[in-house]
């Protein structure tokens, strides 16, 4: 059971059943695209970047929205530019979250069952920054993620890993006055999916954060260094600059670690500039400021 | 200008349901109670297909225009309005939500008073980074003939801003990621003030 009041979130159609067939392990979909042809495609991908890069072309801080070779993509990219605005009114706020929100233990992802989650214990710590460095304080950090074995408890995840009873894989907190988050989690494993035969995904956490603007609203992945999988990946590689997807990527950090406990693992989110315009102490989210 | 390089985006991904939606997250206010009106739309695909596995989340003043910053988004007590909440869509990609018509914020002194809507922030597997968008109340013909936003557009890309009112007042606002009626997402980034 979950210590959360709030517990009813954990949707039950959402559940996985306890007991499901899984008459053959060999992959019964239609996919016939290889790596093989995905790594060509992503290859001739990087290959033009680094030509850009060296004709002088800025480099790339996103992921880019057209990337064929996630090929769910393909009819969900718009076409056309992204339109300038500058940001008004309400988007230069944030909604408020705080300790009616999320309850302390929701950053402890062990503790949410009667017993003790299968796999590598581990802390997962940094701070949450807007673009000038200021820390964002008191906001909403979510997490979820796939247990040891690569299994998310979701009922569109059928792939033939293990369910663990001791694992929900969601976790929250709201963050400090320095901009801090920690969750203390279990390491996931790579999992199979079906964008082409023989897909794995890079063992990773997903992350989603709020600023103090609605325009620094992001929702990402957090992946774990050295990780072979990297090369191969359609979704880490949809971000075509060396350096940027490198800030998706944890350092592990053995002051972090606590001996005969956890490895621990450190990642700074940096959210886009506020457009705000600060004054040097102000309250943080006082209604009526605008006018 | 920013000091510091953001951190990159990545897709929502497929399985955010057991994690993302919580309860009443779609009910800013509680369906039936006085002034609530529901908010509802499709969300489609390039080939005008609807999704079943995109997240939406809203952001908008209370009905006197003012920005709420009140805590309780997660665990709603009924009655507080927040301004913030968040719907997946169905397996029929239809996404709604309980709230109200957001009212006119006060004009910036210098900008023309801006039309009152609601900010979007749209998530879906397949889709790399999210969106931004807004959903502009179809009333009040000067308030969007004068909206900075809505005037710098084509009249055909404009209208995919504007929400339909419903017979009940209830209102109508589909989204479409691609394709000819497009929606028109929105980038923050290196605009000028």
């Amino acid at each position: 059971m979950l210590l959360d009041a709030n517990a009813g979130h954990y949707q039950d159609d959402e559940l996985v059943p306890a007991a499901e067939p899984h008459a053959a392990h060999a992959p019964s979909d239609a996919a016939v695209e290889t790596q093989a042809d995905l790594s060509a495609e992503i290859k001739a991908i990087g290959e033009a970047y680094a030509q850009a890069l060296k004709n002088g072309a800025a480099p790339e801080t996103q992921p880019r929205l057209d990337f064929a070779p996630y090929r769910s993509s393909i009819l969900r990219h718009p076409t056309k530019s992204l339109h300038h605005a500058d940001p008004e009114t309400i988007e230069l706020y944030s909604p408020a979250f705080g300790h009616q929100d999320v309850h302390a233990l929701e950053s402890d992802l062990t503790i949410q069952h009667n017993g003790e989650p299968q796999g590598e214990r581990i802390i997962v710590q940094g701070k949450v920054l807007d673009g000038d460095g200021r820390p964002v304080a008191g906001q909403l950090v979510e997490i979820w993620q796939a247990n040891a074995a690569g299994r998310y408890i979701h009922k569109r995840d059928q792939h033939p890993a293990p369910l663990d009873p001791n694992f929900t894989g969601v976790g929250r907190c709201i963050t400090g006055p320095d901009g801090s988050y920690r969750f203390t989690t279990i390491k996931p494993g790579a999992y199979p999916w079906k964008n082409h035969l023989n897909a794995w995904r890079p063992a990773h956490i997903h992350f989603s954060m709020f600023g103090t603007d609605f325009t620094q609203r992001i929702v990402t992945q957090m992946y774990f260094p050295g990780d072979q999988l990297f090369p191969l990946d359609p979704i880490y590689q949809s971000i075509v600059d060396q350096d940027a997807r490198d800030r998706l990527v944890a350092k592990y950090d053995h002051d972090l670690t606590s001996p005969e406990w956890a490895l621990g693992y450190n990642w700074d989110i940096v959210l886009s500039g506020s457009k705000r315009t600060w004054t040097e102490n102000e309250a943080f989210g006082d209604a009526g400021d605008e006018e | 200008m920013s000091k510091l390089i953001p951190t990159p985006g990545q897709t929502v991904g497929p399985f955010y349901g057991y994690a993302l939606p919580f309860n009443k997250d779609n009910e800013l206010l509680a369906p039936g109670s006085a002034g609530s009106i529901r908010l509802q739309g499709t969300v489609y695909d390039g080939a005008g297909e609807a999704i079943p596995d995109a997240i939406l989340e809203i952001w908008q003043p209370d009905s006197e225009g003012n920005v709420v910053q009140r805590t309780g988004s997660l665990v709603r007590d009924g009655y507080t309005f927040t301004g913030w909440g968040r719907a997946a869509v169905g397996n029929s990609g239809v996404y709604t939500f309980t709230t109200v018509n957001p009212g006119a914020t006060s004009p910036v002194p210098g900008k023309p008073g801006a039309a009152p809507f609601i900010s979007v922030a749209v998530f879906a597997r397949g889709l790399m980074n999210r969106l931004f968008t807004r959903i502009y109340l179809p009333e009040n013909e000067e308030a969007l003939a004068a909206d900075p936003l809505l005037s710098s557009l084509d009249p055909e890309r404009r209208q995919t801003l504007i929400a339909r009112r419903d017979a009940d007042g209830g209102l109508t606002w589909d989204l479409r990621l691609q394709g000819g009626n497009e929606t028109v997402f929105l980038d923050f980034e290196g605009a000028s003030r």
